[in-house]
């Protein structure tokens, strides 16, 4: 289970108290009714979804109840940081990167752990 | 002859017990949701007789009235006597609070013994060791498929609140836990 850190409870909760909401820092246009289909669709439909760092909107629903937003990588899942709503996006160094980066094809944690009557089989 | 109705709760008449743990209905308390920023809670620490607390988890008490912490704006206030929260509340009329009385749609099983966390534990996924949810925290988070506000009143003893239509299954489910815990 993934622990994910609350900023407003101030520590790390079990995953099964909190819900996803998509991607963060998207700003609702302020003139809504002026603007174009396409700008419309832009705003409300498309999403980066990017391979590598995200930035996304959680909620901790059976607990504070509160929304907050965090940094997290995409192919390892795992989290990098989570900040209060409202709060800037922020940089994200390459140290933090590395850190919950997934491991490189060819290397030993990638290799499957178990495969029936292959080169991995469990001795 | 005049007929009055009667309140009944939703596990009036339930008892369960094994050697480890016991489950009781908590009695009937007044409860209310209170949801205040900082310029209501001067407020609520009038109404209140002390101020909700402030930090994560954590919660107070005096006399009969507890407060829960729940979220940042949010509090659970339980108040076991009926000393008339909800309507010093609506007395004071400040819009910068809201108090709501919840008395009614929640309901909260007591579970005690020395297995107690054991059996909270087979639903609920959160540490509570002594060290990280000590006597008097507080938390809402889920058992099973239901969410809950957990509040430890004891080494072994917790207070389990539940929405009323939700008793059923919660104390079914701690029932089964007891079992094999």
């Amino acid at each position: 289970m993934l622990l994910i850190h609350c900023p407003y409870c101030e520590e790390e909760r079990p995953e099964l108290e909190f819900r996803g909401a998509g991607e963060a820092h998207i700003a609702r246009p302020a003139n809504m009714a002026e603007i174009s289909d396409a700008d419309f669709e832009k705003f409300f439909f498309i999403r980066d979804n990017e391979k590598g760092v995200v930035y996304e909107r959680w909620r901790h629903i059976h607990g504070c109840g509160r929304f907050f937003n965090a940094a997290r990588h995409s192919v390892s899942d795992k989290f990098i940081m989570t900040y209060k709503a409202g709060e800037k996006k922020p940089k994200i160094t390459k140290t933090q990167i590395d850190a919950v980066k997934p491991p490189a094809k060819g290397t030993p944690a990638n290799e499957p752990v178990w495969t029936v009557g292959g080169k991995g089989e469990a001795k | 002859m005049s007929k009055v109705a009667q309140r009944t709760g939703p596990l009036d008449g339930r008892n369960f017990g094994t050697t480890g743990v016991t489950l009781t209905p908590a009695a009937a308390a007044t409860r209310i949701s209170l949801r205040a920023r900082e310029d209501g809670l001067a407020t609520a620490k009038k109404i209140l007789g002390f101020a909700p607390p402030g930090k994560p988890k954590s919660s107070a008490t005096k006399g009969s009235i507890n407060c829960l912490w729940i979220g940042p704006d949010e509090w659970l206030v339980i108040d076991a006597d009926d000393s008339g929260l909800p309507a010093k509340f609506a007395k004071e009329g400040n819009t910068k609070l809201s108090a709501v009385e919840i008395s009614h749609r929640n309901t909260a099983i007591l579970l005690e013994g020395a297995k107690a966390v054991d059996v909270l534990n087979s639903g609920c996924p959160q540490d509570l060791s002594s060290a990280s949810f000590p006597v008097g925290a507080c938390s809402r988070t889920i058992l099973g498929k239901s969410e809950i506000v957990l509040y430890r009143t004891g080494e072994h003893a917790f207070r389990v609140e539940c929405w009323r239509s939700f008793s059923d299954y919660v104390w079914s489910f701690l029932m089964d836990a007891a079992k094999s815990a």
